[in-house]
């Protein structure tokens, strides 16, 4: 049996990574591509809390901070998906296109 | 204590968490999304009481999948998704997307198996019993002024979400 290193975590985090940035570039749906970047940042955390494994707390002190700024990020991204709502009556992302014409 | 059968848990909660992340990207019904999610979420606390970070863990479940995908959940509640279910789910430059992702995860991949030896493969004497104390106090000494600023943030986020949100200030 070959034993668990830090390497194996950060290859499980690099995995989640793309798979949020699959999930950012590809889907249309806002509401999945906030959750994509909330796979992204929780990527971020697990190789945070990895490397705090081998170098000392910070980086969990870290991935705390982390999650704070994700909160707010999705606390400010829903906000904006409910003002585009009720604007122009749909959730995909290629008809936010107001400032590209 | 000495850990148990680290490896078997390792691949059940990083399988786990992966194969949720999967679900939560092709999922037509955001719901279903969502409920993936909070299992990636779930999977991944997991892996952090594995790293021996149990205060991290609680924060994970409580904060992610406790608040923030409530959060989730309501705006799903608030947005109609009857008709956004019937349309295309996948954008015109997906082919694009995923090969850029998977060549950048290739790109990490690569990088971590040549640059193992750049960081050390021992693990450090963490306290084991006294995790959210040492947290504590790290949060509160070292990065004091971080933490006052991640309130202004929270603080500015709330204002920012309410002014969103609202129809008529």
């Amino acid at each position: 049996m070959v034993p668990i290193t830090t390497l194996h975590y950060l290859v499980v985090a690099a995995a989640l990574f793309v798979l949020g940035v699959i999930g950012v570039l590809t889907r249309r749906n806002v509401v999945i591509v906030l959750m994509s970047i909330e796979l992204i940042l929780n990527a971020v955390n697990l190789n945070l809390v990895a490397f705090s494994r081998i170098y000392g707390l910070h980086g969990q002190v870290f991935a705390i901070f982390v999650i704070t700024d994700a909160a707010a990020e999705a606390a400010v991204g829903l906000g904006i998906l409910i003002a585009f709502f009720r604007n122009k009556e749909t959730v995909n992302m290629d008809e936010v296109d107001l400032l590209k014409w | 204590m000495q850990p148990v059968a680290t490896t078997f848990f390792f691949y059940f909660l990083s399988g786990l968490t992966v194969i949720a992340g999967v679900l939560v990207i092709t999922r037509r019904n955001p719901v279903h999304s969502a409920l993936a999610l909070i299992l990636a979420l779930l999977g991944q606390a997991g892996l952090y009481l594995m790293l021996y970070a149990p205060f991290v863990a609680g924060v994970q479940i409580i904060l992610y999948a406790g608040g923030i995908m409530v959060l989730f959940l309501f705006v799903i509640m608030l947005v109609n998704i009857e008709k956004s279910q019937k349309e295309e789910q996948f954008n015109k430059q997906w082919v694009v997307g995923i090969l850029a992702a998977v060549a950048l995860g290739v790109l990490f991949v690569l990088v971590y198996t040549k640059g193992k030896s750049l960081f050390p493969d021992r693990v450090a004497q963490l306290p084991e019993q006294s995790n959210t104390q040492q947290i504590a106090v790290m949060l509160y000494g070292n990065y004091m002024f971080t933490f006052e600023i991640a309130s202004l943030l929270l603080l500015v986020a709330i204002i920012g979400a309410v002014v969103m949100a609202k129809k008529r200030i």
